[in-house]
């Protein structure tokens, strides 16, 4: 049961457009439509907001700005995700396309239309959105050092020395950030995409200063989040803030082009990587010095040069980082924050280093391969890397590959090949699941965890039915509230750890009341319910954090992947082709072998769309995001992605957790970017330190044909 | 988006007459015109909806080439035989462009007509002088690795998007105009897009109250044609830099390139492919962020010349 490749509980459902995502809830009746307003400039201030137009357009029921809008709790000061997020508050620009009005009208039409009329006059101020320009500097923190890296580094016999750069990255789910409020009877009740109800549900009483118990996130189908939907965005505190001045239920969604400056992004980085090594490929130096962008109000620092603290050993270590706050908005997790950039560049400078010392790549990954956590002296449990590095040489024919960089050709196109490890965080956080078994033979599993599109409900599923040995179309899962017991949702990849550990805990709990009650051992838990427990009977299941396990002091958790890839690069124009691709991962124990595949292979896409297309790009001047709209922020399209596979050595991971289980969530984009980078290098020769490789970098290296 | 009056027009006088109103705009397969009427790039006061005139049908004409009506889909233009066969060139780049739902929908006249994809014209927080003559223009000086390195001017470094007009403009193509009172007029495609100059809210020959009611195609000419079409992704996304191109005998015979121009930009040069490129770049004016694209066309000319040798050889 646990592992079956079952398809998704709720699946012929969405396929069905039987189930609403929160903009198409009804479950409050038709709602107002808010538009927001956002602001032309990225820093000064409004000094003049004229609404009289958009007042007495068609269909209009409200126009909010920082003159009539509520009084809300304050912006913390370094704010975290999920602190009080006020809009609307004064006349302060702090970046572009911050809400400056919110109007709500009958139809989104009108709301549209209604929002253009709105006369705004700015002072534009001096302000900083050119992160290129600054070239590290700022304040060290984050410091991991172990031994004497510099003197090491110094002294190797083999060494490497290279800075690389990652552009901005936003989430960009299929379903955009949306959110449906509804005040009544003093109540609110928030029809909101998201990731982390519990977190959101903080931070939005916070803002609207009201009591926790006082509201109501519903989050019940989400279409994917990678992270936009993990903060606290205006759509909830606007929505909110309109249907309580309105009493009538009031809907804000954003367009695509709003989610690049409504919604955080992942912080652009450089890093500064050095690697020194004996001639036998023996690592002796390893060195990470990152920089990314934040800004003056924010926590969040992408955590760029962590990946490599426990990826090899090497005596000498030292890793850090340093930020610039600069005026583009708040920098926010995206899809694997730190190891998505961290692991595309860090894996590049790897492979430069082999091809230093004359190596095959696979080789120096293995020869510096441990099992022990080289900064924290603990073993690594569950570390598969060697198996997923060879298993992934055999299956994807790396003996074959051209040794040579721009040796092989196929007719006009440069064939090359490339490899990367991936390493990823598990993390468990304190989540509580009740489980409940009804006479009529129904059992209801309930968290107020969400399930992104990934396969969740499916899962917790299959956890119930093996614990209690039921079919798994008798267990409903009731996921998305935040009435229901609570956990840390969706994100950090620890959703399916967190769940099924705290499920099984709850239906053991459940199945020992039932057999304290029958007094025997039995065969159908729905019989024995029936006759002992005519209204039911339920019981809480509890993981506890991560801080307060035991195993998280004996052991470092991580999860493990390798990716290889084959590109070819057109000799003529240099346009990159992915051929084909590989990934294989070890993570423990498998929940559903169909929807685990599923997420590897998403994640190894957007691991191929950060080597060869993402990128958002602030214009310097104005501070906007030029590219700000998925014609221009590229994405792989069906036709940049082949066939491409992933494999997991299914496993049981006794010191992750009883259930064997670790998160796979974002392991699948972790270093596929390298594979992907280092293949074509291997292709053509040329070394692109800037991602995205895109032709106007590329080309400059390439020899000119015909 | 501003409330507009809807007409749905049956004749290409009536057409024409809706159209004679102040800020009247015609609607055909609206890919584009509804996109930026929601982006507030586009305001029309009157929406003269043109789906029911005909001019969908191709048709051989008196001197052995073909007649496209105006309305002719994209999709159904590149799938007609007698393009595939005698055009090959036109077929080849309809098929790269956009996506199969919207080459059902877009039209030939459409496409020729279609605005730019320069972001800063797309944003309506910036100045641009094709929104707002006289505004200013924000891509110069700003990020433009995929505008343009020729024919721009001080006020416009903007784009021509269309894969379509390349090949059109490869081919000789001529379009035929009516206008009020029945006034018809025909425009080589050489003359159709205008340069920006000083005046970049200018884009087309055509005029005030006049449509495109066709697009005739000389007879075929032969050749191998290639369409080579370069860009940052395998499929939907407009040409960073595009070649239209007709050889024989392994000799270039009339190249134009898109991705570069505020207009197809055609050549007409002989020699290597070198020597073809050298020709219709000079005078390029490229920025710091793309001056690879000189780069990138000379790549590309070479490569479509390769693919037409490739075929030759092959039959």
């Amino acid at each position: 049961m646990i592992g079956d490749g079952i398809n998704r509980t709720e699946g012929p459902r969405k396929v069905a457009g039987q189930v609403p995502y929160s903009a198409e809830r009804r479950d409050a009746g038709d709602p107002l439509h808010g538009f927001v307003r956002g602001a032309a400039i990225g820093s000064g201030r409004i000094t003049e907001i004229d609404t009289t137009a958009a007042e007495a357009a068609p269909g209009v029921r409200l126009v909010l700005t920082h003159r009539n809008a509520p009084p809300q709790g304050d912006l913390a000061d370094l704010g975290g995700l999920h602190d009080a997020k006020p809009e609307l508050v004064d006349d302060r620009i702090v970046r572009y396309g911050q809400p400056v009005a919110l109007v709500v009208a009958d139809s989104f039409e009108q709301a549209r239309a209604a929002a253009m009329l709105i006369e705004v006059s700015y002072d534009r101020e001096p302000a900083d959105f050119d992160f290129f320009a600054h070239a590290g500097g700022g304040e060290v923190q984050d410091v991991s050092a172990v031994g004497d890296f510099e003197q090491a580094f110094a002294e190797a016999p083999v060494s490497i020395d290279a800075t690389y750069t990652t552009p901005y990255h936003f989430g960009h789910p299929m379903e955009p950030n949306a959110a449906i409020a509804d005040w009544r009877d003093g109540h609110l009740t928030v029809y909101l995409t998201a990731q982390m109800l519990n977190q959101l549900l903080d931070g939005l009483a916070l803002t609207l200063m009201l009591d926790k118990a006082d509201i109501t996130i519903d989050s019940a189908y989400v279409g994917g989040g990678f992270g936009s939907k993990i903060g606290l965005h205006c759509e909830a505190v606007l929505a909110s803030l309109a249907t309580r001045i309105l009493e009538r239920p009031v809907k804000l969604a954003m367009t695509r082009r709003q989610m690049f400056s409504l919604v955080g992004h992942r912080a652009a980085s450089q890093s500064r990587i050095r690697l020194g090594a004996t001639a036998d490929g023996r690592l002796t130096a390893l060195g990470h010095d990152a920089h990314v962008q934040t800004t003056i109000r924010d926590d969040w620092r992408e955590p760029v040069a962590n990946v490599a603290r426990a990826l090899y050993a090497a005596p000498n270590r030292l890793t850090r980082r340093s930020h610039v706050e600069l005026d583009v908005g708040a920098p926010e997790p995206v899809r694997g924050p730190g190891e998505l950039p961290g692991l595309m560049v860090f894996e590049s400078a790897v492979d430069e280093l082999a091809e230093k010392l004359g190596m095959d790549p696979v080789e120096l990954r293995l020869r510096n391969d441990t099992q022990i956590d080289p900064e924290k002296n603990r073993p690594l449990n569950g570390r598969r890397l060697a198996d997923c590095l060879r298993e992934g040489a055999e299956r994807f024919g790396w003996d074959d590959r051209p040794i040579v960089p721009a040796s092989r050709r196929d007719g006009d196109w440069l064939i090359g090949y490339g490899v990367a490890s991936s390493i990823r965080s598990h993390w468990q956080m304190a989540t509580d699941v009740r489980v409940r078994i009804d006479p009529a033979g129904l059992v209801t599993v309930q968290s107020d965890m969400t399930d992104l599109g990934t396969g969740t409900y499916t899962i917790m599923a299959q956890v119930a039915a093996s614990a209690l040995n039921v079919p798994v179309e008798q267990v409903q899962v009731e996921l998305g509230r935040t009435d229901h017991p609570k956990g840390w949702g969706s994100g950090g990849s620890w959703g399916s750890g967190n769940m099924s550990v705290a499920t099984d805990r709850a239906c053991s709990a459940v199945r020992e009341k039932v057999f304290a009650a029958a007094g025997k051992g039995f065969n159908d838990i729905f019989a024995e319910v029936r006759r002992h427990f005519p209204n039911g009977v339920e019981a809480i299941g509890h993981t506890i954090g991560a801080n307060d396990d035991p195993n998280y002091k004996a052991y470092s958790q991580f999860t493990y992947g390798a990716s290889f890839a084959e590109v070819g690069v057109d000799a003529y124009t240099g346009e990159v082709r992915l051929r084909r691709m590989l990934g294989v991962f070890s993570f423990g124990r498998v929940l559903n072998a169909k929807t685990a595949r599923s997420q590897l292979l998403g994640g190894m896409i957007w691991g191929v769309s950060a080597a060869l297309h993402e990128g958002g790009d602030v214009d310097p001047r104005y501070g906007h995001w030029v590219n700000g709209d998925l014609a221009e922020y590229l994405i792989p399209t069906h036709a940049d992605i082949p066939a491409i596979d992933a494999i997991v050595l299914d496993d049981f991971d006794e010191h992750a957790n009883h259930m064997g289980v670790k998160g796979i969530g974002e392991l699948g984009a972790g270093g596929t970017g390298g594979s992907v980078a280092n293949a074509v290098y291997n292709a053509t020769g040329v070394r692109v330190r800037d991602f995205p490789i895109t032709l106007g970098r590329l080309l400059p290296g390439l020899i000119a044909r015909g | 988006m501003k409330a507009f009056s809807y007409d749905r027009a049956g004749s290409v006088n009536e057409a024409l007459q809706l159209a004679a109103r102040p800020d009247a705009k015609f609607i055909a397969g609206g890919t584009n015109l509804l996109d930026l009427m929601k982006l507030g790039i586009e305001a029309p006061v009157h929406l003269v909806d043109i789906n029911r005139l005909g001019l969908d049908t191709i048709e051989p004409t008196a001197e052995g080439g073909l007649r496209i009506g105006a309305l002719v889909r994209n999709a159904d233009l590149a799938a007609d035989m007698r393009i595939r066969r005698d055009y090959a060139v036109l077929a080849r780049a309809l098929v790269s462009g956009a996506s199969g739902q919207l080459r059902n929908k877009a039209t030939t006249a459409g496409n020729l007509l279609q605005r730019t994809r320069c972001p800063y014209f797309y944003n309506t927080d910036m100045p641009c002088n094709k929104r707002r003559p006289g505004s200013g223009c924000a891509a110069i000086g700003g990020l433009s690795h995929n505008l343009g390195v020729l024919g721009i001017s001080d006020a416009c470094i903007a784009t021509h998007p269309s894969d379509m007009a390349v090949a059109l403009r490869v081919l000789d193509a001529t379009v035929e105009i009516a206008g009020a009172r029945g006034a018809a007029r025909t425009v080589p495609m050489a003359d159709f897009h205008r340069l920006p100059g000083e005046t970049p809210h200018l884009e087309t020959a055509l005029r005030e109250g006049e449509m495109i009611v066709a697009v005739t195609l000389p007879p075929p000419m032969g050749g191998t044609q290639i369409y080579r079409k370069v860009r940052e992704r395998a499929s939907y996304a407009f040409a960073t830099v595009s070649v239209a191109l007709v050889a024989r005998e392994g000799r270039i015979e009339r190249v134009a390139f898109g991705g570069l121009a505020p207009k197809p930009w055609r050549v007409d040069a002989n020699g290597s492919a070198g020597e073809v490129a050298d020709a219709a770049l000079a005078g390029a004016r490229p920025t710091p962020d793309n001056g690879y694209k000189l780069d990138l066309a000379r790549r590309t000319l070479a490569a479509a010349l390769a693919d037409a040798v490739r075929l030759e050889a092959g039959r």
